[in-house]
């Protein structure tokens, strides 16, 4: 009981942040310093995810070439700013991490 | 009609890459719960309600530390502000959808989803059945969810060691493909840069709060450098 409970309550907390502003579309006029700040937040908040899920492995930052997570970040970025397609840039990426997976695997 | 069908799918492809990352993490969250006493109701009626990873593996955690209630849900309050991010930064796009299209895609706006439509507004600036493409994204997002929340409580403790393969590289390598086309004037590069330095600075901080921390610190020196991008208004 307790769990659906807690269920219930974490449905609510995450459910309410996710429409509420979706639902006010329309309805409220925003500060143009605001929307303009809301621009910039795929930005933001993918690069933020992109160097924690890149850089930071077993709860540390991991700097060594042994970090193939980043080198396939890096191979990547280059492909991206290149040729600014996504399927590339995945390709690009994954290949890159296979190969030294393969190459250099522990 | 094929033509919703076709954006369904693009939208469900466009997001491929983040499904096979976000996959270990729903095996390892069953096989968690799992391990810690839940049922198998419970823990699929998580995946099925409340649909946010984050959020249910610190509901795991805490609820194995015995934390109180309201400790709990104040915590996944916090975790998911950065939801709200996503949701206001769409507000300028779904002011033409019924209340109930956004209703019930909002419950399925996930970091992955939101990379996805991003990526799709800035390629394809304007072009209607922006829906389409957001619920063949989520539907396919929520499905895998399930499904491997699921085979993770089944699995349990023979959990295969997938956690170990780096499958959560595809999110990385997206991501980037997605952010790099989006970076067109100097106000976006040291929002991105900043960001990036940030996270990495802030990465042990608790419930992700580093997290927002820097995408906060990143918008305020994007806003600081320039005038903000074009391509988002139309």
């Amino acid at each position: 009981m307790y769990e659906w409970l807690l269920i219930a309550l974490m449905a609510l907390v995450t459910y309410l942040p996710r429409y509420l502003p979706m639902g006010l579309a329309g309805k409220v006029v925003l500060p143009p310093l605001l929307v303009r700040a809301l621009d910039f937040v795929p930005i933001a908040v993918l690069t933020a995810i992109i160097a924690q899920v890149a850089m930071v492995h077993d709860g540390q930052l991991d700097f060594s070439l042994g970090n193939f997570h980043a080198l396939a970040a890096l191979a990547a970025f280059i492909a991206a700013v290149l040729t600014r397609q996504l399927f590339v840039t995945i390709a690009v990426g994954l290949v890159c991490f296979g190969l030294l997976r393969a190459g250099f695997g522990a | 009609m094929q033509q919703k069908r076709k954006l369904m799918l693009l939208g469900a492809l466009e997001t491929l890459p983040l499904v096979i990352a976000a996959f270990p993490f729903g095996i390892v969250f069953g096989a968690m719960a799992q391990t810690n006493g839940l049922s198998f109701a419970v823990t699929a009626g998580m995946s099925a309600i409340v649909f946010a990873g984050s959020s249910q593996f610190i509901a795991l955690t805490l609820l194995a530390s015995a934390a109180a209630l309201p400790v709990i849900v104040m915590t996944v309050f916090i975790v998911n502000l950065r939801q709200m991010l996503y949701s206001a930064n769409l507000m300028h796009h779904v002011e033409h959808w019924s209340q109930r299209w956004r209703a019930v895609l909002a419950f399925w706006l996930t970091d992955e989803t939101f990379a996805a439509v991003t990526d799709r507004l800035n390629r394809h600036p304007g072009e209607p059945g922006l829906r389409w493409f957001y619920l063949g994204s989520a539907l396919f997002m929520y499905g895998f969810w399930q499904i491997s929340s699921v085979l993770g409580y089944l699995l349990g403790e023979q959990v295969p060691g997938l956690a170990h393969w780096g499958l959560d590289v595809a999110m990385v390598v997206a991501f980037v493909g997605i952010v790099v086309p989006a970076l067109k004037v100097r106000a976006d590069w040291g929002c991105a840069v900043t960001a990036f330095g940030c996270a990495l600075f802030s990465y042990d901080w608790p419930y992700q709060s580093g997290l927002l921390f820097s995408a906060v610190l990143g918008i305020g020196v994007g806003l600081l450098l320039g005038r903000h991008r074009e391509a988002g208004y139309v």
